[in-house]
């Protein structure tokens, strides 16, 4: 799996992404710098880090979203290329418009950094066949906007269409508000775009494969992120 | 030239910040506030006096990046 990490000014989870990534797939990621116009050739996988890009002026992920590097970006996805962006990454996907929707302030307003539950929906995608569906992992969090919302048609086409692949949940499976930490629109924690190639997500599975980090719940998504592409090779 | 966007929530999507300065302003006893919608001002300074290319220019501006059309209206005022 050849993977390229994006690299935006003020983005600081970058190399977590990368140091996943290689422990997953044997490979180094290329680092991409936002300025770049391109993106490396024989590229498989895209990844938007997270952390605060430009400071999350203006809106979270705006500015970034608007780099030269996005539109390789989307004419990357534009042609079935696999995109996966987290916390902020998924903030700029949102703000690209790759994927539907906006993460809005925490319903409570707090920044909230903790491990958090997650339920699998489904298995039978690129991001998720490392698991079962119904699966609840464990994964950490880090965001003071999350609270996905979106309007009640993008919300029933999301749902109709099996495009939430992650949602807050209790460590049983079971959906309910406590569980749903920001207060995102039908506790939606990950969504993928309609052709299922780019997958957006608040939570962090890269900090959380190594026995050092105390769970290894997160190598799931990267494994069946490696298994995808040698199936397709 | 002076100009105005002003960006506001759209109506029906949840403003917890507004909430919560709403909230504030009850607790220092401010009288008659029946809720709170925040919102953001970008003064802008045009080169050149062409007010209707000002305009297109500020709707530009605002569809591209000023205002995330998703949640967000937008008015664009020329000042002088």
């Amino acid at each position: 799996m050849k993977s390229a990490v994006l690299v935006f000014p003020g983005i600081n989870r970058e190399r977590d992404m990368a140091r996943a990534l290689r422990l997953a797939s044997g490979h180094e990621p290329a680092m991409v710098w936002h300025a770049e116009t391109s993106l490396p050739k024989g590229t498989d996988l895209v990844v938007v880090p997270g952390g605060f890009s430009y400071g999350d002026y203006l809106r979270c992920g705006a500015i970034a979203a608007r780099a030269p590097v996005m539109d390789a970006v989307r004419g990357f996805a534009k042609g079935g290329g696999l995109v996966l962006g987290v916390c902020n990454g998924f903030q700029i996907l949102c703000e690209s418009g790759l994927l539907p929707g906006v993460l809005m302030r925490n319903a409570r307003l707090k920044f909230i950094c903790r491990d958090v539950h997650l339920r699998v929906e489904r298995s039978d995608t690129p991001f998720t066949r490392g698991y079962n569906a119904g699966q609840v992992i464990r994964v950490p969090i880090a965001h003071g906007e999350g609270n996905y919302e979106a309007d009640e048609e993008t919300l029933k086409r999301l749902e109709g269409e099996g495009r939430v692949l992650y949602r807050y949940s209790s460590a049983e499976g079971a959906i309910d508000e406590r569980s749903n930490v920001n207060g995102a629109s039908h506790a939606i924690a990950g969504i993928v775009n309609d052709k299922g190639n780019v997958l957006g997500m608040m939570p962090h599975p890269e900090n959380h494969v190594e026995d050092i980090m105390g769970c290894t719940d997160g190598r799931g998504l990267f494994a069946g992120l490696v298994a995808h592409l040698q199936r397709a090779a | 030239m002076k100009a105005r966007v002003t960006v506001t929530l759209k109506s029906g999507i949840l403003d917890p910040q507004g909430k919560a300065i709403e909230g504030a302003l009850k607790s220092l006893g401010v009288d008659g506030v029946a809720s709170v919608r925040q919102g953001k001002v970008f003064d802008i300074e045009l080169s050149g006096s062409d007010k209707a290319k000002a305009e297109a220019a500020l709707k530009d501006a605002a569809d591209k990046l000023l205002a995330n059309t998703v949640i967000e209206n937008y008015r664009v005022e020329v000042l002088s």
